[in-house]
């Protein structure tokens, strides 16, 4: 026991200087389960509010589905618990392997390995693939858990600007002399909503023999007309050498990931990632409820046609309201505020309204350009969402910002 | 030199800088926080395969990219 008063006073320190700059983060403790309406106590200590959550990564709905809850009740009684061990030595059940297959089919590659989580299927994906003689070259927006994937990886490292993708041939062709090539992308960029050009990028890929990579954790399950990925929506199913995704936002929204692509690549991941070899793979319960998600998702596009409509709903509604929308087209719909305070107290007074949404400022985002981050689901209402328009319809008038350009809203709250 | 210099410098620029950020050939690049030095790998490639040269790893250093002039000094010692 060695923790002084003097390295205390590091910590706290550090600790006193997040909350001055004011990103000290919190937590709003649920007591409900994950869902549009929700019980929230916050600040901690105060009474439960009942609001509109238009934050959650639970794009389909399906995170307390009773079919899907009843699967992972089902799952524990047949499969138990836990496994009390890594897969390659006795963690494996019948289910793990009926799961990477199921995945295999609805994403269209060839063969399928599970993670603890998308975070450590990034983790440890690229390290487990390439060497020292090949190159990465990945957008400059992608998340975070890639880039400490790629910092793992011994292969060479270079970005191309945000989907330029004259600057990602330039890349191409300056590295053309390396053993491997692979473009890495996110399919659908969490902050922004927008959406990768995989067509362009498979283009390009075939022309300079690369591997391409996507993560389509925001997109798996409702993006493309049968809800596959960004793949389906660009065009490229089959020509994705990796796609990596969660199952903890729209796939059910519990835990766990996946590598999915090539066979060999798959294999190379089985052999070689350490998140794979060093750590229990998804509990039995939880792999039973993602099968029923899957299944699901394959027998009827119900529950992404829906999301389709909110989200056409909802981008129409807060446009029509006056507020600065991001373009796009995905459910990850970001109204822009530019400056942090205004977003830290437009997500405050949303809340009193009874909407839980919250305020993203740098440097989560870049410099001026903070923003309520709303997410849409398909477990929302059109009540659900024509009540959070009258609230946002409210904050909005509160601070006069509707209808006003950037700007405006720069010149009156500074960036 | 100087023509060297200006391509140093465009290529910079349409590397790095998103805004409308004035670099100059004495600008701080990577201690001014254009150029991270992640992103170095990028621009010591370019320079190799533009002059034709193998700069060593420990001569890359973010002290020696800290501008373009710097840069041009360091090009300079490997070419032939
Ligand atoms: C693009 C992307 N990839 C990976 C992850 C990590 O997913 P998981 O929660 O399964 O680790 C996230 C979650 O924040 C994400 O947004």
């Amino acid at each position: 026991m060695a923790y002084t008063e003097k390295t205390r006073g590091i910590y706290k320190e550090i600790l006193g200087g997040l909350q001055q700059a004011g990103i000290f983060k919190q937590e709003r403790f649920i007591h409900s389960a994950q869902a549009a309406d929700i019980e929230v106590e916050f600040p901690a200590g105060s009474s439960l509010k009942k609001v509109i959550n238009i934050c959650a990564n639970n794009y389909l709905g399906l995170s307390s589905h009773p079919e899907v809850v009843q699967a992972a009740h089902a799952g524990l009684d047949s499969h138990g618990y836990g496994m009390s061990s890594v897969r390659f030595i006795c963690g494996t059940q019948d289910i793990h392997k009926k799961l990477e297959s199921m995945v295999t089919e609805f994403l269209g590659t060839e063969d399928t390995i599970l993670f603890p989580s998308c975070m450590d299927a990034n983790g440890g994906v690229f390290e487990a693939v390439l060497t020292k003689d090949d190159v990465m070259i990945s957008d400059r927006l992608v998340h975070a858990s890639i880039i400490d994937g790629i910092r793992l990886c011994s292969a060479m490292h270079d970005t191309f600007k945000h989907s330029d993708m004259e600057h990602l041939e330039e890349k191409l062709q300056l590295h053309n002399d390396k053993r491997l090539k692979m473009v890495i992308t996110d399919g659908v960029f969490s902050m922004d909503g927008d959406t990768a050009k995989l067509d362009k990028m498979a283009e390009l890929c075939e022309k300079y023999d690369a591997l391409l990579f996507c993560d389509d954790s925001h997109a798996s399950g409702f993006i493309g007309k049968t809800g596959r990925g960004t793949h389906e929506k660009c065009g490229v199913m089959g020509r994705m050498d990796i796609i990596t995704t969660t199952f903890g936002k729209g796939l059910g929204g519990a835990s766990g990931g996946c590598v999915s692509g090539r066979r060999e690549l798959v294999e190379m991941c089985r052999q070689k990632a350490r998140p794979y070899l060093f750590s229990n793979t998804i509990a039995p319960p939880v792999v039973a409820g993602v099968i029923k998600v899957l299944e699901i998702l394959s027998a009827s596009t119900d529950r992404r046609d829906k999301l389709e409509n909110n989200t056409i709903f909802w981008r129409k509604g807060l446009t029509d309201a006056g507020f600065i929308l991001k373009d796009g087209d995905t459910p990850i719909v970001p109204v822009m505020l530019f400056n942090a305070k205004l977003s830290q107290d437009v997500s405050r007074d949303l809340y009193e309204e009874g909407v839980y949404a919250i305020g993203f400022f740098f440097p989560v985002v870049p410099q001026g350009q903070a923003r309520i981050r709303t997410q849409i689901s398909a477990g929302h209402d059109i009540i659900h969402l024509e009540k959070a328009l009258d609230a946002f319809r409210k904050v909005g008038k509160k601070y006069e910002i509707l209808g006003k350009t950037k700007q405006e809203i720069i010149e009156r709250y500074g960036m | 030199m100087d023509e060297m210099k200006e391509v140093i410098k465009n290529y910079v620029i349409r590397e790095y800088v998103e805004d409308d950020t004035d670099v100059t050939y004495d600008t701080p690049l990577i201690s001014g926080g254009i150029v991270d030095s992640f992103s170095m790998v990028s621009l010591k490639r370019f320079l190799e395969n533009k002059y034709q040269i193998a700069i060593p790893d420990d001569k890359a250093t973010p002290e020696a990219f800290d501008s373009v002039n710097k840069i041009c000094l360091l090009v300079n010692e490997y070419i032939k």
